[in-house]
């Protein structure tokens, strides 16, 4: 088997590496549900996978195309509502969950409403909140696995959708979020991101192999700083990429997509 | 300004309408057509069960359309195939099908992608919108489920999402936290489609519910679409399966294969090719225009849809997908 890897199998090894055993976490479908998958047959087999439109620990037989198909509840713990699983989250229950968005800004705040500046007359209608507003206020850690281009990663969103650390320290807590949660890694296809523990801003934390923080900065659209010391994302192991390939998305439906 | 409520929170207001609702158990068997003539009028709020393209009433949406119906206020919870069904009405139909929006999720149907035409709608600022959550909406129907006005919840503080809804911060009186109080929503007709209902409009539902429970009881007029019929006797040997009571139901129809080209858990998987042919043909406008003619306009019911799509042939194959008898699905 060729060790050589392309960058979307790459993000998903990086997110199942972040995922601990005995944990939960709640997931839509894509790289989120093969980096869990993953993570179920590497370090994390207690690992337990939640979809929000009601699927409790399923064991994926493949990768599901909706987030409330039936592959979400295959061989299920329960079948349950979304309003549980919510629930669940709201309780504080979930301790990571992964989420996306066509724009992030530095305090990790997503935008999956619209692009323009008018409201009532968008330039382009984005699909809204869904249930990421939700997952990203009552989860303990959210993780967000994306391409990364100044597109993506600009300095203000045309629409703040979905909670990052709002507009800095404190900022979630005043706005009356649960202390203690928030944004926690960004996946990309150049680096892993956190966030600094004073100011809340993105802060680079692992270049991926053979990417440098200039590249990092020029598909950046705010200023990103590296936290000392900078370390060198770990390529997927052979292992990783045989149980990704053979057992998690055998018909390439997401590595495909790189 | 403060975003629009599109509905009437009153749990009073709601008493006296559920006051009025029939509680008797009679035959309420009949068909989408008659369902739709009957229960779905102009200018009301319609909401719709399931997930997206999993165990929808597509039958109903389908019907929707065909009567052009118009001045709609839609529940956009996760609101994918069905609102890109509902939507060919601003095109097809006497004027706006679709008048207003609660939006948690429209436009898009997941991985899949974003609909043409839905967002031809709602980008021609011809539709008034507020925002919310899913879970937000969720617990609209919750409140209404409760006969209450509001309930507190603990997401979309702090955010745009919140600005462009009329939900509430408040102040919980006993730790003086801040919350969000999602007002209830009763919408004026539910439509869910099940697995099993009998004549009265018991319903079992099997899989993930979603939000449909508390739908079915937030709902003034409900209607249920259902893939069979099956005796009251089957309902009274085992009544802990019942989800949905009789007296919340208006209508019961019995559509086979009802939530086509969406999913039906244990039944058949979503039909990913014709799901991906809709959105191809929504690009152009007339190529789209002739579409709806054809599988919506130009049929009498949906079983004559079922037959344009490929019929017991291709229902027979979503079934082995479903039972995961061929893997090669996503190939």
């Amino acid at each position: 088997m060729s060790t050589a890897y392309n960058p979307m199998e790459l993000m998903i090894c990086c997110a199942a590496r972040l995922l601990e055993n005995g944990r939960t976490v709640a997931v839509g479908t894509g790289a989120p549900c093969a980096a869990a998958m993953l993570a179920q047959r590497t370090s994390a087999p207690d690992l337990v996978v939640f979809f929000e439109a009601g699927g409790v620990g399923p064991q994926l037989p493949t990768m599901p195309i909706s987030v409330g198909d039936s592959r979400t509840f295959y061989r299920a713990s329960m079948a349950t509502s979304m309003a549980d699983v919510m629930e669940t989250c709201q309780r504080g229950m979930m301790d990571y969950t992964f989420l996306g968005g066509a724009q992030i800004d530095a305090f990790g705040n997503l935008n999956s409403t619209m692009i323009g500046k008018d409201y009532a007359k968008p330039k382009v209608r984005l699909p809204g909140s869904g249930g990421a507003n939700d997952l990203a206020s009552l989860c303990w850690r959210i993780l967000v696995v994306t391409n990364h281009d100044k597109r993506r990663f600009v300095e203000k969103l045309d629409f703040l959708t979905t909670p990052g650390y709002l507009n800095g320290p404190g900022a979630r807590e005043a706005a009356g979020l649960s202390p203690g949660t928030g944004p926690y890694r960004v996946i990309t296809d150049l680096a892993i991101m956190g966030y600094h523990e004073e100011t809340k801003r993105m802060e680079v934390l692992s270049l991926h192999p053979g990417i440098t923080m200039e590249q990092v900065q020029g598909n950046t659209g705010f200023a990103i700083a590296a936290r000392a010391p900078l370390l060198t994302t770990a390529p997927p192991s052979e292992t990783e990429l045989r149980i990704l390939r053979d057992e998690v998305d055998p018909f390439r439906y997401i590595i495909g997509r790189a | 300004m403060t975003p629009p409520l599109f509905a009437d929170p009153s749990a009073n207001h709601a008493r006296e309408f559920f006051r009025t609702k029939p509680r008797a158990l009679v035959d309420k068997v009949m068909t989408v057509k008659d369902a739709v003539a009957k229960f779905v009028h102009d200018g009301e709020y319609l909401a719709v069960g399931g997930f997206g393209a999993a165990r929808l009433p597509s039958a109903v949406c389908h019907e929707i359309v065909r009567q052009k119906k118009q001045n709609l206020t839609i529940a956009g919870h996760t609101a994918t195939h069905d609102f890109q069904i509902l939507a060919a009405g601003n095109l097809t139909g006497r004027g706006k099908l679709i008048a207003k929006v609660d939006i948690a999720y429209i436009v898009g149907l997941e991985a899949r992608g974003l609909s043409p035409q839905a967002r031809r709608v709602i980008e021609s600022g011809e539709v008034e919108t507020t925002e919310w959550s899913n879970y937000a909406l969720a617990v609209r129907f919750k409140a209404a489920a409760m006969g209450l006005p509001f309930l507190p919840m603990r997401s979309m503080l702090g955010t745009d999402t919140f600005k462009k809804s009329p939900a509430k911060e408040i102040s919980c009186p006993f730790t003086g936290e801040k919350l969000l109080a999602a007002p209830a929503c009763y919408p004026d007709v539910g439509v869910i489609h099940v697995h099993e209902a009998d004549r009265f409009g018991n319903c079992r539902i099997r899989g993930t519910t979603v939000a449909d429970p508390d739908l079915a009881r937030a709902s003034k007029k409900l209607i249920i679409t259902c893939e069979r019929l099956i005796p009251n006797d089957d309902i009274r040997s085992d009544p802990t399966r019942t989800l949905i009571p009789f007296y919340c139901v208006d209508a019961v129809c019995e559509v086979p294969f009802g939530s086509y080209p969406g999913n039906m858990a244990y039944e058949y998987f979503s039909d990913e090719d014709h799901l991906r042919h809709w959105l191809k043909v929504e690009e152009d406008e007339a190529e789209y225009r002739k579409f709806i003619d054809r599988y919506i306009h130009g049929v009498s019911d949906f079983n004559e849809y079922l037959q344009l799509c490929g019929g017991m042939a291709r229902m027979q194959k979503l079934r082995q997908e479903e039972f995961l008898l061929n893997r090669s699905v996503y190939v």
